[in-house]
C-alpha cells in the first residue's frame, strides 16, 4: 500500500501527488517512471516520477485526468493509498554536460521534463525551455521550470497565454536567431515530439524524446510497448522510454496507441456516469 | 507383497487406469473453470491399487524432485490421504500445483513398471487427489521447523523455482524474503498458466502455505531497479541470493506487420487475462481485444494456453499455426488433446510470413506458407522447409505469437560478475551456483524455458547448495572476496 502524503492541483485537470514509496524515492533518477495500480480491479499505468525525496521516502507524480484510471486517481486525496507502485523503471535520461540545450514540454509532458531540466541544470548546461499547451489552463510548472532554465518561453495553441502558436514555432525562431543547440529534450504528445524531431533533424541536433507507449508490466515482459526505432523493434519500458527522436517511427506508435481507444472511452463513460467529475479550482 | 493391497500383481494389471472427471468440452470452451475435476476418492483408491509397489521404485527416479511415490500411494491405500500429502510435501512443497501442471507422462509415469505393458499408474492424478483432499477439508498443518538457523536469504522471483527454494530453506530454519516484481505472487503460475488449468484459489492457498513457514513476500519490487543484488549483500544484509526470475521476455518472429494493433505476444495476451483479469472488463479496467478470428503461432504449452484462452473469450475461429507436424509439438499431449476437443483448428506445417494490415495499422489477415519436413536439425526434430509457391492468407483480426521467451535481462545487466549464456541465461553448475559467490540461480532463468517441475527441482537443489554454502561459508572462502569465481561456471559466448 502506498499512501498519498499530499495533493495539489496544478491546473483544472492536472494534479500533483506526493506518494510514500521509500525504496523508489531512494533510487529514482531523472527519466525513470513507475507503474501504478490505483485499486484492486484497476489497470497498470506508467507515470513518470517528477521528483523524489529520499529523506521523506516520497516520490512526486503529476497526473492529468484524461480517462477512468487517472480521473479515479485525481479524485483521491491525502490518507488514501494506491494499491501498487513499482519502480523506478526505464533507463534514466542521458544528461549532457556543459552544453546548450532546449527543453521542450507539451501539456502534462512538462511534468516529465521537469526532473530532466533540473538534472541538466545541475550539469552546467545553458537551458532554453519552451512549454506549450492547448490553452492557459494546461500550462503547468511555470515557476518551477523558470527556476531551472536560463530562458523560458511559453506558447498556447489558442493564444490564451503568452505566445499564440506551437512549441516548434518558438524553437524555429531560436534556431533562426542562431542559437546553437547541442541537444534537444522533447516530451509531450506524440505529434508534438514528431514535429520537434522533424525540425531538429533538419539542423542535425541530437533530440531525445520520451515515448508513452501502452504498457502492462513495465519490465519487458509483455512487449505491448514495442516501438520501431531505426527500423528495429524496441520495448519502450526497458530499452527506453527515451529514444533518438530522429529514428522513432511516430506514425506507427500513434496508431498503436489507439488500440484500446474504444475500451478507454467505455471505461471513462461508465466512470463518469456514476461519479461526479469536476474540474478543480487552481490558485495560480 | 504388500499387506495393504488386496490384489495380486497379475490382478492389478487388469484394473483399468482411472480417468479424471472432466468438464465437457462444449461447456468449458465458454468458461474459465478448471477443465479437469481430477479423480474422486473412489477412483483414486482404485487407481492406487494398480501400483505394483516395485522394490526398486523407478518412478521416484523419474521424478525431478524425487517424491517417494510408492509410499504416498501406499498411504492412499490405507485411506491416509493426509499422510500421503505429507509424504509428497517432504520432497515437493507444492503438490496441488504439480499434480496439475507436471508432464508426468514424460517423467514418473514414463518409467512406471506397470506402464511397460499397460497404461502407467496415474501418479499425477493421485498427487492432485490427495493435495485437493487436504485443501478441501482444511487439513493442512504447517511443518514443524526444528531449528532456527543464522542466515538471511533473498529469493528473487516468486515463480515455481523461487517458491520451492523459499519453502525448502524456510523448513531448514532460515530467514527468507521473496521479492516479486509484479503485484501478485506466483510468477508464470500467475500470469502465464490460465485459470482453467490452475485455479487462482489453488495458487493463493499454496502461497499462503509458503507464508505460513514464516517467509516474507515483498511484491512490487523489481530487483535490479528497486534495489540491486550488491545492495542486498550490502545494506540489506542478505547472506545469499537465489535468482528465479524466469524467462519473461517474449520473442517475436520478426516478420512484417508485427507492430500492428491486434498483434500480441502470448505473454501480453495471457498476462492481460490471467494477472489483470481483462476477461472481466469493464468490472476490471484492463482491456483485451480478442476479435472473432484469432491465430496463435507456436506449438508449445504457452501456445495452447493462449489459443484456448482466445476461444473462451469468444473467438469464433481460433487457429493454432505451427510450422511442423503435431508430432513435433513441444506441448503436453493432454493439452493438445484438450485444445482439439475445444474446437481449436490446427494449421500444421504452416509458417507465417507476413501480417497484413489496413491503413490504420489494424490486423486484417496473415500470410502463411506451407512447409514440409526435411532433415533433422540440432534439436533432433525434422527441420521444416518452405514449399515454393504455397503461400495463402488466413482471415484473422488477432495474431498471438507464442514463439518462445528469453530471460529478462534486468538482473544480469545490473549484477557484475554473473556469467551469462548465449541466450541470456545465467550460467550455473549442477548445484545451481552461479559464477558469483553467494548467488544461486535456477528455473527458466538458467534453462531458458522449461517446465514448472524442472524449475522446482532447481529451486530445491539451490536450497541444498545455499544451506551448504551458509553452513561452511566461514571455512571455505575468505569473507569479502568479490573476486571469487566458480570454476564450474565457465563463460559461454
Amino acid at each position: 500500500m502506498f499512501p498519498i502524503l499530499s495533493k495539489e492541483p496544478l491546473s483544472p485537470t492536472i494534479t500533483r501527488f506526493v506518494i510514500y514509496a521509500p525504496y523508489i524515492a531512494k533510487k529514482r533518477q531523472a527519466g525513470n517512471f513507475v507503474i501504478v495500480r490505483v485499486i484492486e480491479t484497476g489497470e497498470r499505468i506508467p507515470l513518470t516520477i517528477a521528483e523524489g525525496d529520499p529523506e521523506e521516502g516520497s516520490i512526486t507524480l503529476i497526473v492529468q485526468a484524461v480517462g477512468k484510471t487517472t480521473k479515479l486517481l485525481c479524485s483521491m486525496g491525502v490518507g488514501d493509498h494506491l494499491v501498487d507502485v513499482v519502480g523506478p523503471l526505464g533507463n534514466p535520461t542521458e544528461i549532457v554536460r556543459d552544453s546548450v540545450v532546449a527543453c521542450i514540454g507539451g501539456g502534462v509532458g512538462t511534468a516529465e521534463l521537469y526532473p530532466i531540466t533540473r538534472a541538466l541544470r545541475e550539469h552546467g548546461n545553458k537551458i532554453y525551455t519552451i512549454i506549450g499547451a492547448r490553452s492557459r489552463d494546461l500550462i503547468i510548472l511555470e515557476s518551477e521550470m523558470s527556476a531551472c532554465s536560463d530562458y523560458l518561453f511559453l506558447t498556447t495553441d489558442d493564444g490564451s497565454y503568452k505566445r499564440k502558436g506551437l512549441v516548434t514555432h518558438q524553437l524555429k525562431d531560436l534556431l533562426d536567431a542562431q542559437v546553437e543547440f547541442d541537444a534537444v529534450y522533447a516530451i509531450g504528445p506524440l505529434p508534438m515530439m514528431k514535429a520537434v524531431s522533424q525540425v531538429t533533424q533538419h539542423y542535425g541536433i541530437k533530440t531525445y524524446v520520451s515515448l508513452n507507449a501502452v504498457m502492462v508490466d513495465g519490465t519487458g515482459m509483455c512487449g505491448g510497448c514495442r516501438v520501431s526505432v531505426n527500423g528495429t523493434m524496441k520495448f519502450a519500458c526497458v530499452d527506453g522510454p527515451e529514444f533518438d527522436g530522429h529514428k522513432v517511427d511516430f506514425d506507427e506508435l500513434i496508431k498503436r496507441n489507439r488500440t484500446y481507444g474504444d475500451f478507454e472511452r467505455e471505461s471513462d463513460r461508465r466512470y463518469c456516469e456514476t461519479h461526479t467529475w469536476e474540474r478543480q479550482e487552481v490558485v495560480k | 507383497m504388500s499387506l495393504l493391497n488386496p490384489l495380486k500383481p497379475s490382478e492389478r494389471m487388469k484394473v483399468p487406469r482411472q480417468e479424471s472427471i472432466e468438464q465437457p468440452a462444449s461447456e468449458r470452451k465458454e468458461n474459465f473453470l478448471e477443465v479437469s475435476f481430477g479423480l474422486n476418492e473412489e477412483r483414486a483408491r482404485v487407481e492406487a491399487t494398480r501400483c505394483l509397489e516395485c522394490k526398486n521404485p523407478v518412478c521416484t527416479e523419474g521424478c525431478p524432485v524425487g517424491i517417494d511415490i510408492r509410499s504416498f500411494i501406499q498411504a492412499i491405500l490405507q485411506k491416509d490421504y493426509v499422510g500421503a500429502v505429507k509424504k509428497i510435501r517432504e520432497a515437493n512443497y507444492l503438490p496441488a500445483i504439480c499434480g496439475r501442471v507436471c508432464p508426468q507422462e514424460e517423467q514418473c509415469e514414463a518409467v512406471c513398471t506397470l506402464g511397460k505393458k499397460n497404461p502407467a499408474v496415474a501418479i499425477g492424478k493421485l498427487e492432485r487427489f490427495v493435495a485437493d483432499y487436504e485443501m478441501e477439508n482444511g487439513l493442512f498443518t504447517v511443518p514443524e521447523i526444528a531449528v532456527r538457523r543464522e542466515g538471511k536469504i533473498a529469493i528473487v522471483g516468486s515463480g515455481p523455482a523461487g517458491l520451492t527454494c523459499a519453502a525448502e530453506l524456510a523448513k531448514l530454519g532460515y530467514n527468507i524474503t521473496i521479492f516479486e516484481a509484479l503485484h501478485a505472487v506466483g510468477g508464470v503460475l500467475r500470469y502465464g498458466i490460465p485459470e482453467f488449468r490452475l485455479p487462482r484459489k489453488i495458487l493463493d492457498l499454496e502461497t499462503e502455505r509458503i507464508k505460513a513457514l514464516g517467509v516474507e513476500i515483498i511484491t512490487n519490487f523489481v530487483v535490479g531497479r528497486t534495489a540491486t543484488i550488491d545492495e542486498f549483500f550490502g545494506e540489506w544484509g542478505f547472506n545469499a541470493v537465489f535468482l528465479g526470475t524466469g524467462a519473461g521476455t517474449p520473442h517475436f518472429m520478426g516478420i512484417p506487420g508485427e507492430s500492428a494493433s491486434g498483434v500480441y505476444s502470448a505473454n501480453e495476451f495471457l498476462t492481460r487475462v490471467n494477472l489483470m483479469k481483462a476477461y472481466k472488463f469493464p468490472e476490471y479496467d484492463t482491456p483485451i481485444r480478442v476479435g472473432k478470428r484469432v491465430a496463435v503461432i507456436g506449438g508449445g504449452n504457452t501456445a495452447m494456453d493462449a489459443v484456448r484462452t482466445a476461444k473462451r473469450l469468444g473467438a469464433e475461429k481460433a487457429y493454432l499455426v505451427y510450422r511442423r507436424s503435431k508430432k513435433e509439438m513441444p506441448a503436453r499431449v493432454e493439452e493438445i488433446h484438450h485444445a482439439e476437443q475445444e474446437g481449436i483448428e490446427f494449421l500444421l506445417m504452416t509458417n507465417p510470413v507476413r501480417i497484413l494490415t489496413d491503413a490504420n495499422n489494424w490486423v486484417v489477415g496473415m500470410e502463411c506458407q506451407r512447409m514440409e519436413l526435411g532433415e533433422p536439425d540440432d534439436s533432433g526434430r525434422r527441420r521444416p522447409m518452405p514449399i515454393p509457391d504455397s503461400n495463402f492468407v488466413i482471415n484473422v483480426e488477432t495474431v498471438i505469437e507464442a514463439v518462445g521467451q528469453a530471460p529478462n535481462p534486468i538482473i544480469q545487466s545490473t549484477t557484475p560478475g554473473l556469467n551469462i549464456g548465449k541466450k541470456g541465461t545465467v550460467v550455473t553448475d549442477d548445484a545451481q551456483r552461479t559464477s558469483r559467490e553467494g548467488i544461486f540461480a535456477g528455473g527458466d532463468l538458467s534453462r531458458g524455458g522449461a517446465t514448472v517441475i524442472l524449475a522446482m527441482r532447481d529451486g530445491k537443489r539451490a536450497a541444498s547448495a545455499i544451506h551448504e554454502f551458509l553452513s561452511t561459508k566461514r571455512t571455505n572462502h575468505e569473507e569479502d572476496s568479490p573476486l571469487y569465481t566458480n570454476p564450474y561456471c565457465q563463460y559461454i559466448s
